[in-house]
C-alpha cells in the first residue's frame, strides 16, 4: 500500500520504517513532535534538529528538516553554536537520557544556567539503548541492567530537579502514553523563550523492560498509566523515579528568565550592534511565548 | 570577496595571540567559542573584547568540547568561527575535530603549544602536538595545519587557516607555541580590499536537487546552511551522497577515501613552505614555528664556517611537503629537524628522504627554545 | 472476538437539548500495513475498540491491526498519535447529520 500518511510531509519517508524496535516509544514521541510543530506555526526552513548518538539520537534521521546527527553529549553545545550564529532558527535538541545527562550533563547545566534559547526534549528509557541495555544515569535503584547485573546500586538524577536547579525557565515530565499533553508540553517548549526541556519517559522493551521483567512495549505502557499521577507545579526536587515507584508527570516550572541573547542585548545593546540584527532574522519567525 | 570592516589597518605592535585574533578578524570571523587555557587565552580575551565591536559573538563554554562543538554548529549556523587553546584542550576537541573532519565543516582551531605531556609547563614553550595534530583524532582521515614563526605570521596564517577552510570545507589548525603567542613584535595590518578572502561554496542547485556530500569535480561538495530551506541531513556516522547513514563497506569506501583524496589529490594547491638557500646547499635545516626562526643564528654562523646551508620553513605542515623533501635528499648531504619535542616532525623527513640523506634531530624537551649551539653541532655533523 | 462496546446508540440520563442537532463525528481507518510492528498501541487503546490484531502477517512477521469495527470510529485520531510507526491514521468521513439520542 502506497498510502500517504499526515506526517510523511516532515518524515524522511525513504527510510520508514524506522529502526526502533516494535514497542519502543520513540515513534510516538516522534509522532508528538511532528504535531506539535504542525501546530506551532513554526516554519520549517527555520527549525533545525540536534541529536546525539542513541536510540532517540536517531530522531534527527527521519525528520525531513535541517537535521543534525551529532556525537555522544554533545547535542547541546553544538545547538548553542547553530542558535547562536542565527538566533532566527528555532533550534531543538531531541536526545536521551544517558546522552543528555551523562556525557552531556555538563553542558546540560551550563546551557539551562545561561538560558540558551533552545528546546530539549529529553527521551528517557532508563538505560542506553543502542549499546545493549547498560545503566545509566537515570536508571532507578535496583533496577538491572548489563552493566548493573545485580541491580543498580547508584541513585538517579531526577532530570526535571537537574534541569531546574540549573535554571531552566520550563520544565516538564509526561510519559509516552501521554500523547495530546506531551504534544501540548512539546508546543510550549517550542514557544517558550529560553531552555525549555521537556522529559518524556518511554518504554525500552527490547532492553531494560526484559532485563527488569516488565513485559512487552504495552505492558510498559499500561504501568505508566498505573503508576503516573499528574502533578502540575510539583515540585522539582520531589518527582524522582523510583523502581516500580509512582511516576510524577506534568509541567513543573514555567517562568520567566532573561535568555543568553536578552542578557547581552542588555549588556551591549547601547554600544554595539546586536549580531542578529545584521542577520537575516524576522522577529515574526520567533514566537512569543504566550501565543 | 574583500574582507568587512573591523579590518584595524595600520602598523600595530601586537602580541601574538592578539595578533591571530585580529587575523581571524580581518578573514571574517564573527564567531568564537573557547575556554581558556594558558598560553592561548589572550586570543579568547581580545576576541572577547572585539568581537562585539565587528557585530560577531563571544562566548566562554564550560570546557573544550563544547567550545569544538559549539564552532561546528555556528559553522553550519553560516558563520566563519574558530577557537584557541593548548595541548590539554586540544586533547579533549580530538573527538569532535574528528566531527568536523566527517561533516566536512570549515572552522579554524587555534593550538598554542606549551610542554607537555599532560599540564606540563603551562606558560613555557612547547611543540609536542604535531604529529597529534595530524593523527589526534581517531580514524583515516587527512587534516591542514600551519605554523606561525612571529605574531605578523600568526595573523597572517590565521587567515590562511580560514581560507583554507572555507575552500576544502575541513577543520583548519593554527599549530602555534608559546613563543610566538606571546612574543609582541610589529604587525602590519593591511587595507581590507587587499586581504584575499575565501569563502565557503554554497549550493548552485535548488533544495529539492540538493545533495549535501554530493562533491564537484575539486571532490569538495558544494554547502547549503541550516535555515535555506535545503532541509539536509548531517551525521557523523558514515553517510552517502544524501547525507544519510549508511553502514557498510561500500558507503564507507566511498566517503572516506573521498575525505582523504580531497586533500591528497589537491596537495599541490595547499602544501606552502619558504625556502631559502637550498639550491646548492649540502646541509638544509628544516623546521617550523618558533625553532624555525632559532634556526636562523646556528644556520648563518654554519655559513661563516663554510657550511652551504638552507632553510626550508614550513608553512603548511600537515599535508607535510613529501616531494619537495624527497627532491632535495636526492641532493644533500643531511637534513637538520630543530624541533621543542623528541622528534615528530624529524620523523616525516626522515620518511620522505628514503634514506638518501641523513636526518639529524635535534630534540628539546620543552620549556626554552633550542641552544643555538646544538643546532649548529647538528648542521656540522650532517655536513660531514 | 471483541464487540464493539458502543456500536449501540448512546443511552443519556437526561436527553440533551440539542441531541436531535448532534453531529458525530465518523472516521475511516488508513492502516499502512508493510510498516506495523505490531505493538498493538493503537488496538488497547482506542476507546471505540475498533481495531483489532489481523491474523495475517505483514512482510515482516508482524501482525498488523483491522479495523474490525469501523463504523464506530470517530475519528479521535488516538491511534494516529500513538502509533510509533506511522502506520495508521484516520480521516473524517463526511457523514449526514443523524439524530443522536432520540
Amino acid at each position: 500500500m502506497n498510502e500517504r500518511h499526515p506526517m510523511d510531509e516532515l518524515l524522511r519517508k525513504d527510510r520508514i520504517p524506522h529502526i526502533w524496535c516494535s514497542g519502543c516509544g520513540l515513534g510516538t514521541c516522534l509522532a508528538a513532535f511532528i504535531t506539535a510543530v504542525r501546530e506551532s506555526g513554526i516554519p520549517l526552513e527555520k527549525l533545525c534538529v540536534v541529536s546525539g548518538i542513541g536510540c532517540t539520537g536517531r530522531v534527527a534521521g527521519y525528520l525531513n528538516i535541517d537535521s543534525f546527527h551529532t556525537t555522544h553529549g554533545r547535542a547541546i553545545p553544538f545547538a548553542a553554536g547553530l542558535h547562536l550564529a542565527n538566533p532566527s532558527l528555532k533550534v531543538v535538541v531531541f536526545s536521551g537520557d544517558g546522552d543528555l545527562i551523562a556525557i552531556g550533563g555538563n553542558h546540560f547545566i551550563h546551557s539551562a544556567r545561561r538560558n540558551l534559547d533552545i528546546t530539549v526534549i529529553c527521551v528517557n528509557n532508563f538505560n542506553y539503548g543502542m549499546t545493549g541495555g547498560q545503566g545509566g544515569p537515570t536508571t532507578p535503584i535496583g533496577s538491572r541492567t548489563t552493566t548493573t547485573p545485580y541491580g543498580n546500586f547508584e541513585s538517579p538524577f531526577s532530570i526535571p530537579y537537574l534541569a531546574a536547579a540549573s535554571g531552566a525557565p520550563y520544565v516538564a515530565r509526561w510519559t509516552a502514553l501521554d500523547t495530546r499533553r506531551m504534544t501540548k508540553s512539546m508546543g510550549e517548549a517550542l514557544h517558550k523563550r529560553g531552555f525549555s526541556v521537556v522529559e518524556i519517559i518511554s518504554p525500552c522493551p527490547t532492553l531494560f523492560g526484559r532485563l527488569n521483567r516488565q513485559g512487552t512495549g504495552l505492558d510498559m505502557l499500561k504501568s505508566y498509566q498505573a503508576n503516573s499521577v499528574i502533578q502540575h507545579g510539583a515540585d522539582p526536587s520531589k518527582v524522582g523515579i523510583e523502581k516500580d515507584g509512582k511516576i510524577v508527570v506534568g509541567k513543573f516550572v514555567d517562568i520567566e528568565r532573561p535568555t543568553f541573547l536578552d542578557l547581552v542585548k542588555e549588556r551591549l545593546g547601547s554600544k554595539f550592534k546586536m549580531h542578529w540584527e545584521k542577520v537575516e532574522c524576522d522577529p515574526a519567525l520567533v514566537p512569543a511565548a504566550d501565543e | 570577496m574583500e574582507s568587512e570592516s573591523g579590518v584595524l589597518t595600520g602598523e600595530h605592535f601586537l602580541g601574538g595571540n592578539e595578533a591571530c585574533a585580529e587575523g581571524a578578524i580581518a578573514a571574517g570571523c564573527r564567531f568564537f567559542a573557547g575556554y581558556p587555557i594558558t598560553p592561548s587565552t589572550e586570543v579568547a580575551e581580545h576576541l572577547a573584547e572585539r568581537l562585539p565591536e565587528v557585530g560577531g559573538i563571544f562566548i566562554q563554554m564550560e570546557d573544550e568540547i563544547a567550545s569544538m562543538n559549539a564552532i561546528l554548529g555556528a559553522s553550519w549556523g553560516g558563520m566563519k568561527t574558530m577557537t584557541a587553546t593548548s595541548g590539554p584542550g586540544f586533547s579533549l576537541m580530538m573527538e569532535n575535530l574528528g566531527l568536523g573532519i566527517m561533516t566536512e565543516t570549515p572552522c579554524v582551531l587555534v593550538n598554542v603549544q606549551r610542554g607537555g605531556p599532560s599540564t606540563g609547563l603551562p606558560t613555557l614553550v612547547g611543540q609536542g602536538d604535531m604529529m597529534q595534530a595530524r593523527w589526534g583524532s581517531h580514524g583515516p582521515y587527512e587534516i591542514i595545519a600551519v605554523c606561525p614563526s612571529s605574531p605578523q605570521e600568526f595573523f597572517d596564517y590565521t587567515i590562511k587557516a580560514f581560507n583554507l577552510s572555507e575552500q576544502w570545507r575541513v577543520p583548519v589548525l593554527v599549530m602555534a607555541d608559546e613563543v610566538v603567542g606571546h612574543m609582541t613584535e610589529k604587525v602590519t595590518i593591511p587595507e581590507p580590499n587587499s586581504i584575499k578572502l575565501t569563502q565557503r561554496r554554497t549550493p548552485k542547485v535548488p533544495p529539492e536537487k540538493y545533495l549535501p556530500y554530493k562533491p564537484d569535480a575539486d571532490l569538495v561538495p558544494q554547502m547549503a546552511i541550516a535555515g535555506n530551506s535545503y532541509r539536509m541531513h548531517i551525521t557523523g556516522l558514515t553517510h552517502d551522497i544524501k547525507g544519510y547513514p549508511v553502514i557498510n563497506e561500500e558507503a564507507q569506501a566511498a566517503l572516506v577515501e573521498r575525505l582523504v583524496q580531497k586533500i591528497r589529490k589537491n596537495k599541490q594547491k595547499i602544501v606552502e613552505y619558504e625556502l631559502e638557500k637550498c639550491e646548492g646547499a649540502d646541509v638544509i635545516v628544516c623546521s617550523y614555528g618558533i625553532s624555525a626562526r632559532t634556526a636562523l643564528l646556528p644556520i648563518e654562523r654554519a655559513r661563516q664556517e663554510g657550511i652551504k646551508v638552507g632553510l626550508i620553513k614550513l608553512i603548511v605542515v600537515w599535508p607535510f611537503p613529501d616531494e619537495l623533501i624527497d627532491e632535495l635528499a636526492g641532493k644533500v648531504k643531511g637534513f637538520v629537524v630543530p624541533e621543542i619535542n623528541f622528534g615528530q616532525i624529524s620523523l616525516e623527513v626522515e620518511r620522505c628522504a628514503h634514506g638518501k640523506a641523513k636526518v639529524i634531530q635535534v630534540p628539546h624537551a620543552g620549556g626554552g627554545i633550542h641552544d643555538p649551539e646544538k643546532v649548529l653541532e647538528a648542521i656540522r655533523r650532517a655536513a660531514a | 472476538m471483541k464487540e464493539a462496546s458502543t456500536a449501540e446508540k448512546p443511552k443519556y440520563w437526561r436527553t440533551p437539548l440539542d441531541a436531535g442537532k448532534l453531529k458525530m463525528p465518523r472516521g475511516k481507518i488508513h492502516i499502512i500495513k508493510d510498516r506495523c510492528k505490531g505493538c498493538s498501541f493503537c488496538v488497547e487503546y482506542c476507546p471505540r475498540d475498533v481495531l483489532e490484531l489481523s491474523t495475517e502477517f505483514n512482510p515482516k512477521g508482524y501482525h498488523f491491526p483491522l479495523a474490525a469495527h469501523e463504523e464506530a470510529c470517530v475519528n479521535c485520531k488516538l491511534c494516529e498519535m500513538l502509533c510509533p510507526e506511522f502506520a495508521i491514521f484516520s480521516e473524517e468521513l463526511e457523514t449526514e447529520e443523524e439524530e443522536v439520542g432520540k
